[in-house]
């Protein structure tokens, strides 16, 4: 059992999402860095989808009520077990009795906190995650508070102690500030001069940036003029409404990129969409931190994928499974 | 009523784009239309029944669609040829659908909207007016009563779901000439009370939960569309109860039926009025007045 002593700032359950229920509305949810929490699984034995906590600027502080084997990954959170510091990006060993108590993350966002087992929420549509704009999944579908216990799963191998993840798996939140993006769907809608910028503005993070989107702050861009389509909005942002995909930007004059909580869709003009393995790098960029959108082609987004599968083969290879 | 016949829309060739690395998205029109809607779901519905490994979620809209995919499973490159093959192969003109119709009881002019609206009047073109006055005025009708007639006369149809788990898109099933239109608020509301009944673009929605809000608000509704609890009947395989192609009968009652019917469902026990029923487009276009007359009767 896990004892929450303090949730902090927002704390969840996640796994890596709940899939087949879009077209009702329900975006998939799970962990924002995807990376980073399948490395916190595979550290402490679990499957890569077993739920994690995700932990955002400031995370919990808890007690263990079992001896078990916990990880952290993600955004550097300073962590302590009984008031002695603990490493990051590698296993070890807490006893039951023992507090970890977490300070503010010094780079990135969201630190994620694998215990051997799992968290062991009970699954909603087949997954673990919290999706607290409707209140489901997770625990009691809402962030962790004090007093909130947790139980721990089983369902893992017997994970030595020690083990790490090597440096050239460990991401630095604190520099890459692209984020690469397919331009389309309705990219028609701006103007030449406006797509353009899209592509070479600086785009900062506002503090209006949480698991639903990230709305960013920069150039204001222009539309092309038109006769309103039968159906869409008056605003000249609006399309007759339509999905948007999870990564996507969509284009109330300032950019929202939609990430693991998204609206499932709307009325407003999607442009382009971050490719499925830069959406974790934009989850760890902080508020006012720049970020820019670097276009690419569909086959340069595949190769990039196959890049962070090869590197989370690597990781899990050497962490000696 | 200017035409009695549900004009056909020639479609322009389907877009094909890719959202990131495992989206496809297929914009069937840049404007709205029966047309558009049905080819979206015959299209999904296609999708669905070949059970593709790799696809992930598949979601019509109202004039496009979106497929999510696993590209480790199927190249973007396949998938986009996949779906053409299947759109090419899927012909509206055979298509039929089982719609549920459902009874959907409105209070049109409540005092919980009405509240709303009176503390957002800042932010509305109109702030002289109600969103039902101003929606009456700009659609050509003379009373905010005409107006509640024309939009509770006929059914809506279920176009599209998203945005939150539940909220449906309904677009009411008359000809272009007889639809109404009205814009959002110029500055979207922070907020608005659940299960009010908002009128955007050409579209209806009951809004599932309490939040923000930019559609004007026509009245509010004592039923739930999204019950995660899962405690009434209707609701006990899914927690949402909008289906794309589900038909909508909106009815105008009063204040005590609007009471009787949330007691019955805050104590759990009321039954949803829903039949189930053939639907033919071709029949729908042909005579759309007489066609949702037959369908209407089916609550009777």
């Amino acid at each position: 059992m896990l004892d929450i002593i303090d949730g902090g700032v927002s704390t969840t359950v996640q796994d890596l999402g709940r899939f087949g229920q879009y077209h009702i509305g329900m975006p998939p949810s799970g962990a924002m860095d995807s990376y980073a929490h399948k490395l916190a699984n595979y550290l402490v034995g679990n499957a890569e989808d077993a739920a994690t906590l995700e932990m955002t600027y400031q995370g919990v502080d808890v007690r263990f009520t079992t001896d078990t084997v916990v990880a952290l990954t993600g955004a550097s959170m300073p962590a302590t077990l009984d008031d002695e510091p603990v490493p990051m990006y590698e296993s070890f060993s807490v006893t039951a009795g023992q507090t970890l108590e977490t300070e503010f993350a010094t780079e990135g966002v969201r630190t994620y906190l694998a215990v051997s087992g799992g968290i062991d929420v009970d699954p909603v549509m087949g997954s673990r995650s919290t999706y607290t704009l409707v209140g489901i999944g997770g625990h009691e579908g809402r962030p962790l508070e004090a007093g909130d216990e947790l139980r721990i799963g089983s369902d893992s191998d017997r994970p030595p102690v020690g083990v790490q993840v090597p440096d050239r798996y460990v991401r630095d939140y604190g520099t890459r500030e692209t984020v690469r993006v397919l331009v389309g769907l309705c990219e028609y809608r701006l103007t030449d001069e406006s797509r353009e910028a899209l592509c070479e503005a600086e785009w900062k993070v506002t503090p209006e940036a949480d698991r639903v989107g990230y709305r960013l702050e920069g150039p204001e861009l222009d539309f092309v003029k038109r006769e309103q389509p039968f159906g869409a909005g008056n605003d000249p942002s609006n399309v007759v409404d339509l999905g948007y995909p999870i990564g996507s930007i969509q284009m109330p004059k300032k950019p929202i990129v939609l990430l693991q909580d998204a609206v499932t869709g709307g009325g407003y003009a999607t442009v382009g969409t971050v490719i499925s393995v830069d959406r974790s790098i934009l989850a760890q960029r902080r508020t006012h931190q720049a970020v820019y959108f670097e276009p690419v082609t569909v086959d340069e987004a595949a190769a990039a994928r196959d890049e962070v599968h090869d590197d989370l083969h690597g990781a899990y290879e050497s962490i000696g499974h | 009523m200017t035409e009695s016949r549900i004009r056909r829309v020639d479609l322009p060739e389907p877009q094909y784009g890719f959202g990131g690395d495992d989206h496809v998205f297929v914009e069937l029109d840049r404007q709205m239309s029966f047309d558009a809607n049905f080819q979206a779901m015959a299209v999904t519905q296609q999708i669905r029944e070949r059970d593709l490994d790799g696809v992930i979620e598949v979601c019509p809209a109202n004039a496009s669609y979106l497929v999510r995919f696993d590209p480790d499973v199927i190249p973007p490159a396949t998938m986009i040829e996949t779906l053409r093959e299947i759109a090419e192969s899927t012909d509206i003109e055979e298509y039929q659908w089982e719609a549920r119709i459902i009874d959907f009881p409105v209070l049109y002019q409540d005092p919980w909207t009405h509240e709303t609206q009176m503390q957002f009047r800042d932010r509305h073109q109109d702030p002289d007016s109600t969103d039902l006055e101003y929606c009456a005025k700009i659609n050509g009708y003379d009373t905010v009563e005409a107006l509640i007639d024309a939009h509770a006369g006929e059914p809506h149809m279920v176009t599209m779901i998203g945005f939150v788990p539940g909220l449906a898109w309904c677009h009411q099933m008359v000809p272009r000439a007889a639809q109404l239109e009205a814009p959002k608020y110029e500055q979207p509301r922070t907020d608005t009370p659940a299960r009010a009944m908002g009128f955007g673009g050409a579209f209806t929605t009951p809004y599932p939960v309490q939040g923000a809000g930019g559609y004007q608000l026509f009245g509010r509704t004592p039923l739930e569309v999204l019950d995660i609890e899962q405690a009434l009947p209707d609701f006990a395989e899914s927690m949402v109860l909008p289906n794309p192609g589900d038909i909508f009968d909106f009815r105008q009652i009063d204040r005590d039926e609007y009471d009787q019917i949330r007691d019955e469902i805050e104590a759990g026990v009321y039954e949803y009025t829903i039949e189930t029923v053939e639907f033919s487009p071709e029949a729908f276009f042909a005579s759309p007045y007489e066609y949702n007359r037959s369908l209407t009767e089916a609550l009777d």
